[in-house]
């Protein structure tokens, strides 16, 4: 990971403020979506092998949830926006 | 004795006398461990991934069910992944029905491994404690140990004045995690990793299987909805059957079938240090501090902590986990604070939802899986690949792997040791 989160609110902040959560990529099912679709969204990740899409919580900064897209091979940090601005659930 | 091998030449069997022959022989005669060959067109088995549990899987194929046609496709070479990082600790403390007969079948694989494979692995049964700190963590691990003993494997609870007597050095008093005793296997230990991969890659070549290093998997090919090979950086290598054992790649490898797992890739980090006397005698984890050491036969101090947290496939990790794990373990070990660590590195684990391994068969007919070992793979090499070739060999799981099936997550038959539900970074 890079050792500078660039937070949308705050500016670069070290990585050690934040908390990940994960994929950002899935969205929650409609409650009667049916077993499969609860399958798939609690356990099957795309677990891509260079850009991806995750959560991350600044706990030690804005609080805000933030979504990082970054390389999961070289650990470089693409986007930060916040996680409301483009109006995606989990 | 001497075994032949598939070319015709002999590989000699390693003995005291062999080493006294070769001695004498001014140390020129010795032969390569394994051919380097080039692909066949086809074989019976193609195995996808050569590290501990790829070469094991082919060393059983060929020694126990008689399979010797068999392929292991390596796009590193033997040694490079997983099976030449981790600390090197084996166990079997576990507490869940679908796990404990499965590692305690690796254990006694472990015990008879070097008579087996000819080969010395340095396997040593020093013992290894895990630490407990309060009343609940210890009726957690008096829980634990007698799921143990009702298993048939040894565990032994130790109070703190045990404890004490053994590794006077720990911190018996911090003030966080104060140390009240902790829960033995006697049985458990350490061995040497790379010797691990030299052995089953020498034992399977012996027994003529192909094992070809540099050789990267970049597509699988399918006809009439069953695999008919896969297309490589040396070209196409036809199969009968797919074997898969790709560890932190693992979903690199399915995506070329369309297969999505329930799998996250996550860097973990490992350290050793400079090389000290004789310090600690067995493997000692404090895991309420996420911390966990051993000693080399070199003086080396081998510890390691969790994995960072985030998913990677980088095999290098972040310097707060570096600091965190440091910091673990001074608080255990205050003496730690002037040791210097020599070097530190990182694998990717195959981390699973409930934080326990597949071996099983998959939605396609000749394709099979070993993937999900988070970072508790190294311990399970041999029963791994003893039961991936009885699944492989016979269609149907061992009978200590018959929970590890691809299908548990949608079926509500999870193997969650550590109870944190399907969260991989937590497991």
């Amino acid at each position: 990971m890079a050792s500078l989160i660039a937070c949308p609110h705050c500016g670069p902040r070290p990585k050690e403020e934040f908390t990940v959560r994960g994929d950002a990529g899935i969205s929650r099912p409609a409650p009667d979506a049916g077993e499969n679709a609860w399958y798939v969204y609690v356990y099957l990740r795309d677990n891509p092998r260079g850009r991806h899409k995750e959560h991350w919580h600044h706990t030690s900064g804005c609080r805000r949830w933030l979504i990082v897209e970054r390389d999961t091979v070289t650990h470089a940090v693409y986007a930060v926006v916040d996680a409301a601005a483009q109006g995606e659930t989990a | 004795m001497i075994a032949p091998s598939s070319h015709g030449e002999s590989i000699m069997r390693y003995s005291a006398f062999s080493v006294f022959l070769n001695a004498l022989r001014a140390n020129k005669s010795w032969q390569p461990a394994w051919r380097s060959p080039v692909p066949k067109n086809h074989y019976d088995v193609i195995i996808v991934g050569g590290g501990g549990h790829g070469l094991s899987t082919a060393y059983y194929l060929a020694k126990e069910f008689g399979i010797t046609n068999v392929a292991v496709l390596e796009k590193g070479y033997v040694g490079s992944g997983n099976v030449g990082r981790n600390t090197t600790i084996i166990r079997s403390n576990y507490l869940l029905q679908g796990n404990n007969p499965f590692y305690e079948l690796s254990m006694k694989l472990w015990e008879g491994l070097e008579q087996d494979f000819n080969f010395n692995a340095m396997v040593s049964q020093r013992g290894v404690l895990n630490l407990y700190h309060s009343d609940a963590q210890r009726d957690a691990y008096t829980r634990r140990g007698n799921a143990m003993r009702l298993h048939g494997v040894d565990a032994d609870l130790l109070d703190r004045n045990t404890v004490r007597q053994m590794l006077p050095f720990l911190d018996f008093d911090n003030a966080r995690f104060p140390i009240q005793g902790a829960l033995m296997q006697k049985r458990g230990g350490t061995v040497r990793h790379d010797a691990v991969a030299w052995g089953y890659a020498r034992g399977a070549d012996s027994r003529g299987v192909d094992i070809i290093q540099n050789c990267e998997v970049t597509g699988i090919r399918r006809e009439n909805g069953r695999v008919v090979g896969v297309e490589t950086s040396q070209g196409f290598i036809g199969c009968g059957k797919l074997a898969l054992a790709a560890a932190g790649n693992s979903t690199v490898v399915a995506d070329m079938v369309d297969m999505k797992l329930p799998i996250e890739s996550h860097v973990l980090q490992a350290f050793v240090s400079e090389g000290l006397k004789p310090f600690i005698d067995n493997v000692v984890t404090f895991g309420a501090g996420h911390f966990y050491v051993s000693q080399s036969d070199k003086g080396g101090l081998v510890f390691g902590g969790d994995i960072d947290g985030y998913n990677s496939y980088a095999q290098r990790g972040n310097l707060a986990t570096v600091e965190h794990v440091a910091e673990a373990g001074v608080a255990l070990i205050p003496a730690l604070s002037r040791v210097r660590v020599l070097r530190s590195w990182g694998g990717v684990m195959d981390m699973s939802m409930d934080g326990s391994p597949i071996i099983d068969r998959t939605h396609i007919d000749n394709l099979y899986l070993n993937a999900g070992w988070c970072y508790g793979g190294f311990k399970a090499t041999p029963a791994s690949g003893f039961c991936y070739a009885h699944l492989i060999a016979r269609n149907q799981p061992h009978d200590t792997a018959r929970a590890f099936r691809l299908d548990r997550f949608s079926r509500g038959r999870m193997i969650d040791e550590k109870g944190v539900g399907s969260q991989p970074n937590l497991h």
